[in-house]
């Protein structure tokens, strides 16, 4: 899956987080900015890595800023964001890239 | 049938289902329904985003037995067919259709839910449906949309669109609802199915709620809609039976089935005349009391 236009999803309400992706530079590239990141970094890397290989998107700049996201909506701001750049918002893979 | 269908529904709080800090612990306040809400909560331009928010929810927040309720974009707009593929691949227990206007919205429905529930591998009817009326053309035809399948497990009144396609609107004594509110309670109980009354917006004139509820109690409405936690006990609380009223009904179940075996149709409990009339809606007091929680009896 390859991004070709910027897109975002997600706020910066509390429990939410925002999303943004962009053309990569061949590899993804994840810029996190959480006040919990001591405590919550590694989780929150490790659920954008694995969402990001399940859509297929290995070519990415990716920037998160989370404001006490649960995995949950992580992944569906990743996944809004990723299928805003594709203009994507009918016949989506449920339960299949996005689970 | 579904053995959800005919479940206790007092309270149904509708939850924005774009925004997580709603959607992630609203079983803490104990509604017996959630409302996840893609329709009118949701901006035009967040359509797109809140059925991923939807989706992971449904999948991965455990709401501990709480119904969930998907309340789909209508049928005029273009969203409403992916909202049904992601609530029902999310898990939805049911689809709420807004402006329900006729038995072939649900029947529209109904084949869309069969649809997915076969794309995404669920057993067949394990999704149900609900019609909200918004209009008069609604009410006028809610019997047909009572009856228009059998994954309807009710239909409820909403009050704000109804209201503004009556040319009035919400005064808060409730004179502008009436001909609605008994009209669907008639037609739903001729169905056989549920009846959920509109949403009180006033959430300063607690006591204006309360009234509220006591008359579409006793109208008899299944229960309402609600839209904040501080509502929840004052419904619950109305429609727990009261001591006297179990302790009643449990005479009147037991002596109709002694008298019924002597073969006497009509006698006498505490001073009031009894007969089989009065058997279905003592066992539904029981049943009710045992759903709240309050029944200690044996029956």
């Amino acid at each position: 899956m390859e991004i070709k236009k910027p897109a975002m999803a997600g706020t910066l309400e509390s429990s939410d987080c925002q999303v943004t992706v962009e053309a990569g530079e061949g590899k993804i590239d994840l810029e996190l900015n959480s006040a919990v990141i001591n405590q919550f970094g590694n989780q929150i890397r490790k659920v954008t890595f694995e969402t990001l290989e399940r859509l297929g998107v290995k070519d990415v700049k990716i920037t998160i800023v989370d404001k006490g996201a649960l995995d949950c909506t992580i992944k569906a701001r990743i996944e809004g964001a990723v299928y805003r750049s594709l203009e994507q918002t009918e016949h989506l893979p449920w339960g299949g890239a996005i689970r | 049938m579904n053995p959800n269908k005919k479940r206790l529904r007092r309270t149904m709080m509708f939850l924005n289902a774009q925004k997580p800090g709603l959607i992630k612990d609203p079983y803490i306040y104990k509604p017996d329904s959630i409302m996840l809400d893609l329709e009118d909560a949701v901006a035009e331009n967040q359509k797109d985003a809140a059925r991923f928010s939807l989706y992971h929810a449904l999948q991965e927040i455990d709401y501990r037995g709480v119904e969930r309720v998907v309340r789909i974009n209508a049928l005029d707009t273009p969203y409403w067919k992916e909202d049904i593929r992601c609530s029902v691949a999310g898990g939805c227990d049911a689809i709420r259709i807004p402006k329900t206007e006729c038995a072939n919205d649900v029947k529209l429905v109904e084949s869309a839910v069969e649809y997915a529930e076969r794309e995404f591998g669920r057993p067949k009817g394990s999704v149900l449906i609900m019609a909200a009326i918004e209009s008069a053309r609604g009410v006028m035809k809610a019997l047909e949309i009572c009856e228009a399948s059998d994954r309807l497990f009710g239909i409820a009144l909403s009050g704000g669109d109804y209201t503004k396609d009556l040319q009035t609107h919400i005064t808060g004594t409730g004179i502008e609802l009436m001909g609605a509110r008994q009209n669907l309670v008639i037609a739903a109980r001729a169905a056989g199915i549920q009846c959920f009354d509109t949403v009180y917006t006033d959430l300063e004139n607690m006591e204006g709620f309360r009234q509220d509820v006591q008359n579409i109690h006793l109208m008899g409405f299944d229960g309402k809609s609600i839209i904040n936690p501080r509502q929840i006990s004052i419904v619950h609380e109305i429609y727990t039976p009261s001591e006297k009223d179990i302790i009643f009904a449990e005479k009147v179940v037991t002596e109709i089935d002694t008298k019924k075996a002597q073969g006497i149709g009509v006698f006498t409990v505490d001073g009031k005349m009894i007969d089989i009339a009065f058997y279905d809606g003592a066992k539904r007091t029981i049943e009710l009391a045992k759903a709240s929680g309050v029944y200690k009896g044996d029956l």
